[in-house]
């Protein structure tokens, strides 16, 4: 269908009545170019700023020299990540296109020179790739192939897993895991047999009459559907109940703020329980039908009534009641979200087992405003003919000893057998996609680790702290600039969406999958490099999946169709992957194992005098530390403060936004901080957003701004459970800096 | 001939700051420059607290002070109600700067004339929403045609009470704010 622009504006103005105003909605992006005619371009691709994978419709205009030039980022109405939506971050995608700190060229750290010294050679690719192939080789020769260890964050870690799996190593291991959401992943799937989630939550929060956050800080944790839906939600007047210790955007919008002493979550959540239970508040026909061990629950959390509840978190006895009477008049419509960060304090798999649990006994699982049921979809399997990867001589080390560790890894563990060199030796590290020494607890292992190794290659875009103590820097592409995917997109039906880039690589900079192929090639293992290129893998990849690959390039997202199956009905009944394939109130699995099989609350270490509990999150505009340097993004949100309560400001004499430093248990002492004098937090913590106090100067715009919570997160408290590393743990002074 | 109003419901405001970043992107505001921005207020005291959050960007008044004041013609108003500035004809004396009671306008440092949101009338003429309504993630702006008595915007002042900013100086605004607080439901 051809459409001048008269029929563009046509078709605008009749999809909006009589008059014009409406977005352009449902145009693809050839049908967009033509209508707007001229020398414009669109292109549909997903974003790279956070792990969202929002469509993203590009638009490219050439410049005065004729270069394609990305003037604007747009959400794509097709793509359910998106709705035509985007956030700061996926707009400010322009920024980091356009940094001018991006790394441009293949670098090799200078003989003689010590890591983090920054001294550099630029080279060729040709010979920057030889040397780490070479290097690599050298390592896995001498040590074996499992002294080579992969940590990665995002789309470029793939390419590189292939590369370690077909030289024989399985030691790779991600953030994502035991720093983030890998631990409530596993307390669920050993409640349901499945996450809770994958491209996202699968809460229904736009149909939800009760929605519960426990530090989810919806609005500053800025997932862009997800808040889409929370928006709706508190604009329809779902009742929030918001617990945090902080009075978080999220609390603002809420009917009920629980401002709870941090780390007596469990606590509460146990007490409504037993509250809901004791009140026969629970749907008794969804708890018969679907679930095991309802007797034991009710015996286990009799012992925690809301008067004791009410001491122990320091909320109000009247609010405690108020809330398990709400979920209980409102489910199955109802739900406790998952959250997503959830490495706290070291009981962090319990915590998430006691959300998991309530939610069972509401009867939220595949219920309208509750956690909808996983989409139905089988996509062939596909890995382009590449041969099986060997299997590693030495079992992989990446669950350390937690039995319920998943295969994404634990990277803490990673760091100390890097160290320890025990059971074998690890000796060298690709690291893509991650700054380390800020997603990692006590960075000073990590630096420690880094020494220790014969060999580290980084795959980034910008030069953060830890692409500098590298002895290769491979500069990646960005996002805007590559092919990736296909990506299998899980949200209440199957979609797939693809990345294709909007410009050419700029500077001396290449894709993760051509990096990735050149390296198997140079090391002997070319028959698992990539055929041709990613683009024509893509569509072998779409001919098995039996997708039109031109319409997902020109619209970006296709949808697999009848794949949506939400709510359970007579002819939709869930499937729990549990050994008794019911809901597990009671884990078989974690009994066996020696582990509460019910969720006991424990007590963390509270504050020792004059100090506070530091605790962190994030701002709206900041994904973690990978986009303080993005111009567009710096300039809304420079550096992080930290929030101290009022009264507490006045006892020590701080006055707001002055400059202050934070000293932790063990005498570290942060860069230079504005401390924010607020109403907003309970006297016994102070806050900051993560990501800020970078040590690298070659991040011109975020060098120095700001205090790292990373640097003062010395200690953490190791879930048994997963190997999560709780993080709320650390306690800190403050004093005028 | 449409009369153009922004309608922003508060309470749906999660202060991403998706408008503002699109605002920039969309008309190429010059660093440290906004033509809209959120302000977030919060009152009371721990643990009572109220938050008002709030989009903020030039009201195109139906009595528009910075028109009244500019000595060329440069800001005036069109047809559709909104207010705009003829770039060819500002001289950048700032009159208009400190006749406007919203601080909404701003210096070009580049090019000296003065600038502010223009509803992205250029977006318009394309049939187009404004980039921060397009974008807003809470769906908290909204905009459309208030001469049409069954576009959204009509439909959503007539069922809430709504209000401007600054009333009490004449200047009629056509920015409206409606739920200035989430239900406490």
């Amino acid at each position: 269908m051809a459409f001048s622009r008269r029929n563009f504006l046509k078709l605008a103005a009749m999809s909006a009545g009589s008059t014009l105003i409406a977005d352009t909605p449902f145009l693809s992006t050839r049908a967009r170019a033509e209508a707007e005619g001229g020398d414009v371009r669109y292109v549909a691709t997903s974003c790279e700023m956070c792990f969202w994978k929002c469509g993203v419709i590009a638009k490219v205009k050439k410049n005065r020299k004729g270069e394609d030039v990305v003037v604007k980022l747009e959400g794509n109405p097709f793509h359910p990540q998106s709705n035509g939506k985007l956030c700061a971050r996926g707009q400010a995608g322009i920024g980091q296109l356009y940094d001018e700190n991006r790394l441009k060229k293949p670098m090799i750290r200078q003989k003689g020179s010590k890591r983090g010294e920054g001294k550099y050679d630029e080279v060729s690719w040709d010979e920057a790739l030889s040397y780490t192939a070479e290097q690599l080789n050298k390592v896995a020769d001498k040590y074996g192939a499992q002294a080579l260890a992969m940590l990665s964050h995002g789309s470029p870690g793939d390419y590189f897993t292939n590369l370690l799996m077909a030289r024989g190593s399985a030691n790779i291991a991600f953030p994502s895991f035991a720093q983030c959401k890998g631990i409530r992943d596993v307390a669920w799937e050993l409640t349901y047999g499945h996450k809770p989630g994958s491209s996202c939550e699968r809460v229904d929060l736009q149909n939800s009459k009760v929605i519960v956050l426990f530090g989810t800080h919806l609005g500053e944790n800025m997932h862009n559907s997800q808040n889409q839906e929370f928006a709706e939600a508190v604009g329809r007047g779902a009742k929030i109940i918001c617990v945090d210790p902080r009075y978080s955007t999220a609390a603002s919008k809420a009917s009920l703020w629980l401002p709870i002493k941090p780390g007596t979550d469990t606590a509460l959540l146990l007490t409504w329980i037993n509250l809901i239970i004791s009140n026969g508040w629970h749907d008794k026909d969804y708890v018969a039908q679907y679930t095991v061990g309802f007797e034991e629950l009710k015996e286990a959390v009799k012992e925690y009534t809301a008067e004791w509840c009410a001491k122990e978190t320091e909320l109000h006895e009247a609010d405690i009641i108020d809330a398990a009477r709400d979920l209980g008049r409102y489910a199955p419509n109802v739900m406790i979200h998952p959250g997503r960060h959830v490495a706290w304090y070291g009981d962090d798999a319990q915590r998430s087992r006691a959300m998991a649990i309530i939610n069972a006994i509401l009867g939220s699982w595949g219920r309208e405003g509750g956690i909808w049921l996983p989409p139905k979809s089988k996509l062939a399997w596909f890995n382009d003919g590449i041969p099986e990867y060997p299997i590693p001589d030495e079992d992989p080390i990446i669950k350390g000893n937690y039995p319920f560790a998943g295969g994404e890894g634990l990277t803490q563990v990673v760091r100390e057998v890097s160290i320890t060199g025990k059971p074998y030796p690890i000796k060298a590290w690709f690291v893509c996609g991650t700054n380390l020494l800020k997603s990692l607890p006590a960075p000073e292992e990590t630096k420690r680790a880094i020494n220790s190794l014969d060999f580290m290659v980084a795959v980034d875009i910008l030069p953060t702290d830890t692409v500098m103590m590298a002895d290769v820097i491979l500069p990646e592409c960005t996002y805007l600039e590559r092919h990736d995917g296909l990506f299998k997109i899980e949200t209440r039906e199957t979609g797939v969406a693809l990345r294709q880039p909007a410009i050419e690589p700029m500077y001396d900079t290449k894709p993760a999958w051509w990096i990735g192929s050149e390296l198997c090639k140079k090391m002997g293992l070319a028959e698992y490099a990539v055929k041709d290129s990613w683009e024509e893998r893509m569509k072998r990849q779409a001919k098995a999946w039996k997708i039109d690959y031109d319409k997902l390039a020109d619209e970006g997202y296709v949808t697999i169709p009848g794949s949506a199956a939400p709510y359970i009905t007579s002819e939709n009944q869930p499937v729990f992957k549990t050994p008794s394939k019911k809901i597990e109130l009671f884990s078989s699995e974690l009994d066996e194992k020696h582990f509460d099989p019910i969720p006991k609350y424990e007590k963390v270490d509270p504050p020792p005098e004059g100090m506070y509990r530091l605790v962190y999150g994030r701002s709206p505009v900041h994904t973690f530390s990978r986009t303080v340097n993005d111009q567009w993004l710096w300039e809304l949100y420079k550096e992080n403060q930290v929030w101290l309560n009022t009264k507490e400001a006045a006892r020590l004499g701080l006055k707001d936004q002055q400059y202050v430093v934070l000293e932790n248990q063990d005498k570290v002492v942060s860069n230079k901080i504005r401390v924010k004098v607020t109403e907003r937090i309970r006297r016994d913590c102070v806050y900051m957003v993560h990501g800020f106090g970078q040590n690298s100067k070659l991040l011109t715009r975020a060098y120095n701004k700001g205090a790292d919570d990373q640097q003062l997160i010395t200690r953490y408290k190791v879930d048994p459970i997963t190997g999560g590393t709780g993080m709320r743990v650390n306690f800190v002074t403050i004093k005028e800096a | 001939m449409p009369r153009y109003v922004m309608v922003i419901d508060q309470s749906r405001c999660i202060g991403c700051m998706s408008c503002v970043v699109a605002c920039k992107r969309e008309n190429d505001v010059p660093e440290e420059h906004y033509r809209t921005r959120v302000v977030e207020m919060v009152r009371g005291e721990f643990p009572r607290l109220r938050t008002e959050m709030r989009s903020e960007l030039c009201n195109h008044c139906d009595n528009p002070p910075c028109v009244h004041i500019c000595p060329t013609g440069a800001s005036h108003q069109e047809a559709d109600g909104t207010v705009q500035i003829d770039r060819k004809k500002c001289v950048g004396c700032k009159a208009c700067i400190t006749a406007c009671p919203y601080d909404v306008r701003y210096i070009n440092p580049e090019h000296g004339y003065a600038d502010k949101c223009s509803f992205c009338q250029h977006r318009l003429e394309e049939g187009k929403e404004p980039a921060c309504v397009a974008t807003c993630v809470g769906g908290s702006r909204m905009f459309g045609d208030l001469d049409d008595p069954n576009s959204h915007v009509s439909q959503l002042l007539r069922d809430h009470s709504s209000r401007t900013l600054k009333p009490e100086v004449g200047t009629k605004p056509h920015v409206y704010y409606i739920n200035q607080f989430p239900r406490k439901s």
